[in-house]
């Protein structure tokens, strides 16, 4: 199952892992990449969802660190937060990921950042999740729009 | 349950044999005997991915006629397709704004921002929902 599109992300949910992986190009360094995911001031800028507010509660990213933060809605508070396994500045990012909601069940996030010539950077991310259950939901999940209505087209087509 | 739904489909087509039994059928029906033929595998092995496929939706079985042929349910499928299209859309956006963030940054950055306090600053880092 893949989705790709030229210069554009692709993402690729592996058949036989519970795995989503997605590659990014940027026309930046990779300095430049590694700091805006390392730096506070600048993940609140583009990590959170747009209708939501995103606050860093603290964010340590070095081996051994650990991050939370709070997206917050209407009153509403989502708490994030993992630790920092290995982090090499400007090539490597591995961490776990956690929603404070369902605080047992961990992902396995890995960020490789490669120069790939002329200025530009290659990202690649893969979330290995505990299951397929929970694989396909994270791939379902953070759509707002639409996600219910595709729910219910997929209950009125397996109702037929 | 609509999420125990998606991940039949999910599952279901985690099995190679199964993807491939799907990637013939977008072609045309096909009975269990015409299914089975390439495989190195009883009819009853198919039979059992099938049931598999059946469970998710994915395939139906005509019940009048006589060979009973196998039918993709394509909707089913195109949603999926759909759910992993919008999914990675949302990713592009994050994306594009991150292209943005990474435009107001000098080329000669330190990679590695100032080490912040460990416990929770008094005055935590937050954005409103800025375009």
């Amino acid at each position: 199952m893949t989705t790709t599109s030229t210069h554009e992300t692709q993402i690729i949910a592996d058949p036989d892992v519970p795995l989503v992986r997605i590659v990014r190009e940027f026309d930046a360094t990779r300095e430049q990449v590694f700091r805006a995911h390392t730096d506070p001031e600048l993940i609140v800028q583009w990590l959170g969802p747009r209708d939501l507010t995103m606050t860093v509660d603290h964010y340590d990213c070095r081996t051994g660190g650990s991050y939370r933060y709070v997206h917050n809605r209407d009153g509403e508070e989502y708490g994030f937060n993992g630790t920092f396994h290995e982090v090499r500045p400007s090539e490597l990012i591995v961490q776990t990921f956690s929603f404070e909601g369902f605080p047992d069940s961990v992902a396995l996030e890995r960020l490789m950042i490669e120069d790939i010539g002329d200025g530009r950077t290659r990202l690649t991310a893969t979330s290995l999740v505990d299951s397929f259950e929970g694989r396909d939901a994270f791939l379902a999940s953070g759509m707002e729009t639409g996600v219910r209505e595709g729910y219910e087209r997929l209950d009125e087509l397996l109702a037929r | 349950m609509a999420a125990d739904a998606l991940s039949r489909v999910f599952s279901a087509l985690a099995d190679p044999t199964r993807r491939d039994m799907v990637a013939r059928l977008t072609l045309a029906d096909a009975t269990v005997n015409e299914l089975a033929e390439p495989y190195d595998v009883t009819v009853q092995a198919v039979s059992k991915h099938l049931k598999v496929l059946e469970d998710a939706g994915l395939v139906s079985r005509s019940r009048e006629a006589q060979r009973r042929p196998v039918h993709l349910e394509a909707e089913v499928f195109d949603l999926m397709t759909k759910w992993i299209e919008r999914y990675r859309r949302q990713a592009e956006e994050r994306y594009r704004r991150l292209d943005d963030v990474l435009r107001s940054l000098p080329e000669d950055i330190d990679p590695v921002p100032p080490r912040p306090a460990r416990q929770p600053s008094s005055k935590p880092t937050q954005t409103g929902a800025k375009r």
